[in-house]
């Protein structure tokens, strides 16, 4: 195989797994905060105290956190193909990707928005503060570096997660490297290929260390 | 300005429960500064979180400006709650704003129109003494300008009331002055109502002109400072104020009568002991007292030797009397 070859198959899998991630990201930030600000709202001590449903929610996003992404991937193929209306390819790969990562972030919020000090929101509870102004502008704006930073891990765990998305035909820099590496042994493109992934995630994770220490005024 | 009776808070967790608050009453009039003194885990806080609600009471009734807030709606309940200004021991300031930022927070939750709240902002600040500082970050400024901000901020919906949760304890010693000193002034100048609980004698000395004794969730004194200055056995004024009572005398034949004198208001700048002495014993000694200013009165508490035994000195009791000192 040329370098040229190489290079096709890096730069193909590179879009793969960017797509992948990027539109899971997306989709896991939206469902994870709000998952992870019920969770907050709905405990006993919340603004919406709610045990039942935090018990409820609660288990749910063990139970996804739990599920080895493997199996998760599998388990959601009827779901996956009612929603994208396929249950192979890159964007179908896209649903299990999300499910999974939901739970995983919704924890990382929950705990950013406990960081909180509870006299700053007593504070603003006591000025007449709406609840709706107390989640936006107290709890999630003064979360926001933990919230950064807990995204850019999320991000790296679907990079991760990413390559098993080979199973359902997702593609992707992982995939490439278990095809070509892993099952025929074709060396140089997997060190290319893991060579790509390491520096993928040592990008990521330098853009979110500068984004959260700039968001940081402690 | 603020009612309160029969004030009852207990907290319940399964395994025990304490009472907190047991059955409080308190008025404070307009414009005055309530001091309630307390040791940690009196339960202080708890009966100052009730009075916005912060903490909903057991039983009993809250009323703030003649509005009874316990029965109110939740909304009813926000909208009272912009007339009652609350500042914090450890400030609660938003971290990710400026301090300009903060104090427009307070105003963001009023609903005020944009344009507003900047002129607004800078008005209170400027009251508060901080508008150099206005684009700093509570990160980069000292305990005592953090708490202006939270005047500032506290001040900014116009409130009648201001609650201080232990305002000034995690400040050293100049700067619970200097905060004080603001309000006092605040009170003064904005005829500011001001309930505060504190564990500082000095504050209540200092700022306050009624007061309360605080203990396992009751208040075991409460009146005026000057009232409690005159009233016999008050711990308040002891702990105010207080008297070396090891201070004695060796009996010279004849025997001595030792008697503690308290005077407040006028009366303490008047020459009472020149005044015994002239007309009485002219021996008379001081053995220990002093004379302080505080918030609404001067006071002074002497502990003095008279020669003679106590019937050779009744007279010169009963004149001490007549002229409004307690003994
Ligand atoms: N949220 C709470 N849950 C359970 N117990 C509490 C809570 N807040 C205060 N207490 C208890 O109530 C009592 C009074 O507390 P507090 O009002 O904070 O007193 P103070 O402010 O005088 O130190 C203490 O015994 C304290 O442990
Ligand atoms: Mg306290």
């Amino acid at each position: 195989m040329t370098w040229s070859e190489v290079f096709e198959l890096l730069s193909v899998g590179f879009q793969e797994t960017a797509w992948m991630v990027g539109v899971a990201t997306l989709l896991t930030a939206v469902g994870g905060l709000l998952v992870g600000v019920l969770l907050v709202l709905t405990d006993r001590g919340g603004l919406l105290p709610a045990p039942p449903v935090n018990a409820v929610l609660g288990l749910i996003v063990n139970v996804g956190r739990s599920l080895p992404f493997i199996i998760l991937l599998v388990a959601v193929i009827p779901f996956t193909r009612a929603v994208v209306g396929t249950s192979i390819g890159t964007d179908a790969a896209i649903v299990p990707l999300t499910i999974g990562a939901i739970p995983f972030f919704a924890r990382i919020v929950e705990s950013a928005l406990r960081e909180v000090p509870a006299d700053v929101v007593a504070a603003a509870t006591a000025m007449g503060a709406t609840r709706r102004q107390i989640v936006g502008k107290v709890l999630l704006r003064e979360a926001l570096p933990g919230l950064v930073a807990g995204l850019t891990i999320t991000v790296i765990a679907l990079v991760g997660y990413s390559a098993m998305a080979g199973v359902v035909g997702g593609g992707g820099l992982g995939d490439l490297a278990i095809r070509y590496g892993y099952q025929r042994f074709e060396t140089e493109v997997m060190i290319a290929t893991v060579v790509a992934l390491v520096v993928l995630v040592q990008v990521v994770q330098m853009v979110g260390d500068v984004l959260a220490r700039r968001l940081t005024r402690r | 300005m603020i009612e309160i009776s029969g004030l009852r808070k207990t907290y319940r967790s399964r395994k025990r429960s304490v009472v907190a608050v047991d059955g409080v009453d308190l008025h404070v009039g307009e414009g005055e500064v309530f001091g309630v003194l307390g040791q940690s885990g009196a339960g202080k806080s708890t009966l100052l979180r009730c009075v916005n609600m912060l903490e909903r009471p057991d039983a009993g009734t809250v009323a703030v400006g003649g509005l009874e807030l316990t029965n109110l709606r939740r909304e009813r309940l926000r909208v009272a709650r912009h007339g009652i200004g609350m500042i914090h021991q450890h400030f609660a300031l938003l971290s990710s704003r400026t301090v300009a930022g903060n104090v427009a927070f307070a105003l963001e939750v009023t609903g005020a129109p944009r344009a507003e709240r900047k002129a607004r902002v800078a008005e209170l600040l400027e009251l508060v003494g901080l508008s150099e500082r206005a684009d700093a970050y509570p990160a980069q400024l000292s305990g005592g300008q953090k708490q202006r901000v939270g005047i500032a901020r506290a001040l900014a919906a116009r409130p009648k009331v201001l609650l201080s949760d232990e305002a000034t304890s995690a400040l050293d010693p100049e700067t619970t002055e200097s905060i004080l000193r603001l309000l006092l002034d605040l009170n003064r100048r904005l005829g500011l109502t001001i309930l505060l609980i504190t564990h500082e004698m000095t504050v209540v000395k200092r700022i306050c002109t009624s007061a309360a004794v605080m203990r396992d969730g009751r208040f075991v004194e409460s009146g005026t400072v000057a009232g409690l200055l005159r009233q016999p056995g008050s711990e308040l004024a002891r702990d105010l104020f207080p008297l070396d009572t090891s201070a004695s005398v060796a009996t010279a034949g004849g025997g001595v009568t030792i008697v503690d004198i308290t005077v407040s208001g006028d009366e303490a700048d008047e020459p009472i002991i020149a005044d015994l002495a002239r007309r009485f014993a002219s021996d008379v000694r001081i053995l220990s007292g002093s004379v302080e200013t505080l918030a609404a009165t001067r006071a002074g508490r002497w502990r003095l030797a008279l020669p003679g035994a106590p019937e050779d000195n009744s007279e010169a009791l009963e004149y001490l009397r007549k002229r409004g000192v307690t003994l």
